[in-house]
């Protein structure tokens, strides 16, 4: 496991973090929270670039940083890489040289990929003679996530690593972080205020604000909790679903969950591809009978489980299970009471839509899409 | 021109080069701490190194006579156990010059230090560099362009010291006299004007080619280093 627990003030009566979590030792744990809430320190710290008042991290029992035991790992000692916002390439290097920089410094027996193999896997073979100077946004931010796999990491640490970046460069990285994610092997602490980020790489949530922990644990698990209005509260609200493709019929696309098939018309790749989807609560609707003349496709046979608050008067969270998959709709209060909704019913759920948040387009280099074969989610 | 003018000429490039090449060094350490450094006595410091820019020449150049004399604290060691005088010398004459330019150098070192992003060095540290490491990779490549714009820019200024010379290394043909000793000593020579304008062109076309120079250098270093120039 990676123990973080770190307790920090800035100034008197400043900001005050208070936080502690276990991420496991592979796969994505995503930092998540609104701006100021404490992400980006929790990351410094675990880097070791701030140093807090008191806490201890720990990388599978390799202490990094202990207050208590007066244990605190210079930066450059520490083995962890980090991605920065701003890339933070030198300009006075070439692309070649700021690859090679942390490579140069790592240890020899430290295991990693080749640097012929990171440059492919991130497709910057055509830059490394360029300077930092002339790159795009998102090319330097390829060029940053290589050098910080090349500097042969124990754990990879990301800052927003999209978030100066405008939506067709945020398109461009993302799989290319999620090719990463797949093959370097390494746990990885991702921080973003960005939903879909969390949707498209992450494993593992740990929901911060004002400086505290909310919730943490595996990302389909929180984001199906109504208790957390920082995930419940917004427009997107919903359950993240683990699919796969498993048949066309026409324009339709199948996509078979631990529960039922849901039918979409968008492609996201040929039969077997598993992905994960996004079914919003406020997309949702329910119906005590069957419906009949529909022009809604997919209408799945659940039960009504419980309704929860949904913080925002009038209106309330229903918990429908389909199999062992928890699906949410968002539904007015006027709704329960016209149709006498209660726990233990059965109803119809109509998913008016599906989104994709992470359609990770095929690339140049002819690789599958990132979230085929993908190989330690947690499904 | 006369053997004796291009003797002046030649004499004052060697003193600049000289002082520019001593107080390097020093200026890029006392510029880092100036910039990054928090100990007591940091105000101190940066008035001391700036004294030389109000304090009058003479006085510098007596100052130094008082230390450096072959009596003073410290010329009488360097002379009792090395044999070495500064004094009436060129070295001396190079000293004078180092320590009027010192706060020219010092003032562009920092300039450049200070527009060095502490965060380029954060990341180097996260790749495994260390502190020597990522000052020699990082900070100083850099901060270069102010390093080159200092150095010039007190080679330029050099050539021109007046005040701290003639008090510390006084006026001597082929030793101390450089150009600005020279086209006084012209002056106050009887028909001495043209050979006074002539040094005087010299010396005017000199230090603007070395700030032309500056500017260059500063370009291309920028361009080096993937900065608008």
């Amino acid at each position: 496991m990676i123990d973080v627990a770190l307790r920090h003030r800035f100034g008197r009566g400043g900001f005050c973090l208070d936080a502690a979590f276990a991420a496991p030792e592979a796969g994505v744990t995503a930092l998540f929270g609104p701006s100021g809430c404490g992400k980006s320190t929790i990351l410094g710290a675990v880097a070791g670039l701030l140093r807090p008042q008191a806490g201890r991290v720990a990388i599978g029992g390799e202490v990094l940083l202990d207050t208590a035991a007066r244990i605190c790992l210079p930066p450059e000692r520490r083995r962890c890489g980090v991605v920065f916002q701003d890339a933070r390439l030198f300009p006075h290097l070439s692309v070649d040289s700021n690859l090679r920089y942390g490579l140069r410094r790592a240890p020899r027996d430290a295991p990693g990929p080749a640097f012929e193999e990171v440059v492919a896997l991130l497709g910057i073979a055509p830059l490394l003679a360029r300077r930092p100077a002339g790159l795009s946004g998102g090319e330097r931010q390829r060029v940053a996530l290589g050098r910080a796999l090349l500097s042969r990491p124990r754990l990879l640490l990301m800052d927003e690593p999209l978030a100066a970046l405008d939506a067709a460069r945020r398109a461009e990285v993302l799989p290319f972080l999620a090719r990463l994610r797949d093959r370097a092997g390494l746990p990885i602490l991702y921080v973003t205020h960005a939903l879909d980020e969390v949707d498209a790489l992450a494993d593992h949530l740990v929901l911060l604000d004002g400086g505290r922990v909310l919730a943490a644990g595996p990302v389909e698990a929180l984001m199906a909790r109504t208790d957390l209005p920082l995930l419940a509260g917004r427009r997107d609200a919903g359950v993240l679903l683990p699919c796969a493709v498993t048949g066309t019929e026409g324009d339709l696309i199948m996509l078979e969950f631990d529960g039922g098939t849901l039918v979409t018309t968008a492609h996201p790749g040929p039969p077997g591809t598993r992905l994960r989807v996004r079914v919003r609560a406020r997309d949702v609707a329910v119906a005590t009978e069957a419906p009949r003349g529909l022009s809604t496709r997919n209408i799945l046979p659940v039960t009504l489980t419980a309704i929860a608050e949904a913080g925002e008067a009038g209106e309330v969270f229903l918990r429908l299970a389909a199999g062992p998959t928890t699906l949410l709709a968002r539904v007015t209060r006027d709704s329960v009471s016209r149709l006498g909704l209660r726990p233990g019913q059965p109803v119809w759920a109509l998913i008016k839509a599906v989104t994709f948040d992470h359609r990770a387009a095929g690339d140049a280099t002819g690789e599958p899409p990132a979230w085929q074969g993908r190989r330690d989610g947690p499904y | 021109m006369t053997a004796e003018e291009w003797m002046a000429v030649r004499l004052s490039l060697e003193v600049a080069t000289r002082s520019v090449l001593v107080s390097l060094v020093p200026a890029v350490g006392v510029a880092w701490l100036l910039a990054r450094g928090r100990f007591p006595g940091r105000m101190l410091l940066d008035a001391l190194v700036h004294l030389p820019l109000v304090v009058p020449p003479v006085v510098v150049g007596w100052g130094l006579l008082m230390l450096f004399g072959v009596r003073g604290p410290i010329g009488a060691p360097l002379h009792d156990w090395f044999g070495i005088r500064l004094v009436f010398t060129t070295e001396g004459a190079a000293l004078a010059t180092a320590v009027m330019s010192f706060p020219l150098i010092v003032r562009a070192v920092r300039l450049g230090l200070e527009g060095v992003d502490p965060g380029l060095e954060a990341a180097a540290r996260t790749l495994g560099a260390g502190p020597v490491d990522r000052f020699v990779t990082v900070t100083l490549p850099l901060m270069s362009p102010g390093i080159l714009a200092g150095a010039v820019t007190a080679f330029a200024a050099g050539l021109g010291e007046f005040g701290a010379v003639i008090t510390f290394a006084s006026n001597i043909p082929g030793e101390t006299q450089t150009l600005p000793l020279a086209i006084y000593s012209a002056t106050q020579t009887p028909g001495g004007e043209t050979v006074a304008a002539r040094l005087a062109l010299v010396s005017f076309s000199l230090a603007m080619a070395g700030l032309l120079l500056a500017e260059v250098i500063a370009r291309h270093m920028g361009r080096l280093l993937g900065r608008a120039g």
